[in-house]
């Protein structure tokens, strides 16, 4: 019964927006690549051949090689489950933490709420990809780096949605009412306001998340990321990018293209998360 | 007579800028006996719906005791009264069911919800039972119960907010504008079924609204604010027959009646006076008071006594 419903309410969500749809197949292939990526492969992605040094796009490399005659096809292909990892997990950290003080922040009030707010203002003085360099900087670079610089740098932006969202229904009739009806602070904020605000945040989350692959992938291409030869899209597209002049395009479009690929997937998805999520909209 | 609720000398003040204080609800006075019907009325911004929120024990007051069944409950904090068994006794009615209903919970969590929490009802069937009983003593069709808010009628949602405070069986079922949010033809029925409900329960209503008909229609014994201080009570009919405070023979006069058309009526003139920071020695309504003088500027009327159980705060009543 659960699951015919459930059923009923995605078919509603994809029937109604074609989009959502081929951003559903999308992302489903790109965490394909992610779960089994290297079973999939032709090539070994770190494997170097001397003998096919940027070679194009062809029939035995599909994306052409690199610099170093790796197939650039496999090491896309590979790089999914890193970007992706990096990305879910950072948007996922800040999610929770971001919903945890911001709905503390909105429903308290007070000092909580004061102390709350200046401390993500503190983070949004900053411009933040330089901030996200900072930190991985100081840090130092390893993938729990940069998920830890990603995840701060989204911060504020979850805080303040959940603090603005909490903050509208703190005094709205059926808060008021679950008070009545025996339910402390606590309760009332996770079974009463959450589930209400959880639609928005996730589309916010679903649109962030293209946002915290570019930057993930950006601290890479920067060289604060993870280190070569990993094979990671940002770190591809910086490599290809010193062939940008002597014509050998396929060592950068192709990665390229795979971010571009992402981020698109993720704001599609956005909209048919809302719609999938919103109760208004259910049968 | 015993006293089921009784507030003494209730305040609630909040801070409003540069070191203003608004009194939103200014030393009140009252008691609603088990069993009773006592309306509350009085214009927007009167302090009504504090005070309502004051007795339902959603805010605490700034001082003042509030008494039920004999128990202090204003001994502790809100935020500790909410797990007491007493939190039960007192269930408020909203004004609008459509803001007053989760979007996200179906009708039966909606009515189940307090069931749990207040009565510690678990058991699935024992709780189904309770619902479904709630939902008949509205009058809500059972298919509706696994519905969610945003599929129900206006009336329906009312019902619901209804069902959801009686389930919990309270000895005080607060209304707050219960029907303002309605249309007319929903209005009467709900009203039906909110004086059916009182005499098949027991229960005691405390009905706030600022439709004097209706209030006429429930009550027994009506109370008048005036920026958060009641200036009169009466039992209905001595209110309408032979009303002592000018505010309330405003309020009266400003009842449409085909009867008097032509006549001429009894109009306020201005604005009422700022809550923030009032002067204790002016009466709250003067500036405003067709009948004011000087001793109304230098000394803040009490309420005093005219016939039986009949309260009015005015030096000239």
């Amino acid at each position: 019964m659960r699951a015919m419903v459930l059923g009923r309410n995605l078919s509603h969500a994809f029937g109604a927006n074609r989009l959502t749809l081929v951003a559903a197949a999308i992302l489903l292939l790109l965490l394909l690549c992610a779960a089994f990526g290297q079973f999939l492969v032709p090539y070994d992605p770190l494997m170097t051949d001397g003998t096919a040094k940027l070679m194009a796009p062809g029939a035995a490399h599909m994306f052409g090689t690199d610099a170093l005659g790796r197939d650039i096809f496999s090491r896309i292909v590979v790089a999914a489950r890193l970007d992706l990892g990096m990305a879910i997990s950072a948007v996922a950290l800040s999610f929770v933490l971001g919903l945890t003080l911001g709905a503390i922040a909105g429903y308290f009030g007070g000092l909580a709420d004061r102390v709350i707010g200046r401390v993500m203002d503190t983070i949004m003085a900053f411009p933040l990809f330089v901030l996200a360099m900072g930190i991985v900087a100081a840090l130092g670079n390893s993938v729990l780096n940069i998920i830890i610089a990603t995840m701060i740098i989204n911060l504020p932006f979850y805080c303040r949605f959940a603090r603005a969202e909490v903050n509208v229904r703190r005094e709205t009739g059926y808060v008021e009412a679950a008070r009545m009806g025996g339910n402390r602070a606590p309760a009332v904020l996770v079974n009463h306001i959450v589930p209400n605000i959880l639609p928005p945040m996730m589309v916010q989350a679903s649109l962030n998340m293209g946002w915290a692959i570019l930057n993930a992938a950006g601290l890479s291409f920067i060289g604060l990321g993870v280190r070569p030869p990993t094979p990671e899209w940002g770190i591809m597209v910086s490599e290809g990018a010193s062939f940008i002049i002597s014509g050998e395009w396929w060592t950068f479009v192709f990665p390229g293209a795979a971010l571009v690929l992402a981020v698109f997937c993720f704001n599609l998805l956005g909209d048919g998360l809302r719609d999938l999520l919103d109760p208004r909209r259910r049968i | 007579m015993s006293a089921l609720l009784e507030a003494r000398g209730l305040h609630k003040h909040y801070p409003a800028g540069r070191g203003g204080v608004l009194h939103a609800v200014d030393g009140v006075d009252l008691e609603v006996a088990a069993g009773e019907c006592v309306g509350l009325v009085g214009e927007s911004g009167c302090g009504k719906s504090t005070l309502v929120r004051l007795l339902a024990r959603l805010i605490d007051p700034t001082s003042g005791r509030i008494l039920l069944a004999g128990a202090d409950t204003t001994a502790v904090s809100q935020a500790r009264f909410v797990t007491m068994p007493q939190r039960a006794q007192i269930q408020v009615v909203f004004q609008d069911p459509s803001e007053s209903l989760n979007p996200s919970f179906r009708v039966f969590r909606s009515i189940a919800d307090p069931l749990r929490r207040l009565l510690g009802i678990h058991d699935p069937t024992r709780l189904a039972a309770r619902v479904h009983r709630a939902a008949d003593l509205v009058g809500l069709p059972r298919e509706l119960i696994a519905r969610y808010p945003h599929q129900l009628s206006g009336g329906q949602r009312a019902r619901v907010g209804i069902a959801r405070a009686i389930a919990v069986e309270p000895a005080l079922l607060i209304l707050d504008e219960p029907t303002s949010a309605l249309d007319v033809s929903v209005q009467a029925v709900i009203l039906r079924l909110l004086a059916d409900l009182r005499t098949r329960l027991g229960m005691s209503y405390l009905f706030v609204s600022h439709d004097l008909n209706v209030v006429r229609l429930l009550c027994s014994r009506i109370v008048v604010m005036y920026l958060g201080r009641v200036v009169e009570m009466a039992p209905t009919e001595a209110l309408f027959t032979a009303p002592r405070h000018p505010y309330t023979q405003a309020l009266l006069a400003a009842i449409p009646d085909p009867a008097r058309r032509g006549e001429r009526r009894l109009r306020l003139e201005g604005a009422p006076r700022s809550p923030i920071d009032p002067d204790p020695d002016v009466c709250r309504f003067h500036g405003r008071c067709p009948a004011s003088s000087e001793r109304c500027a230098t000394a803040m009327p009490q309420l005093r006594p005219f016939g039986e159980n009949h309260l009015a705060a005015c030096h000239f009543a």
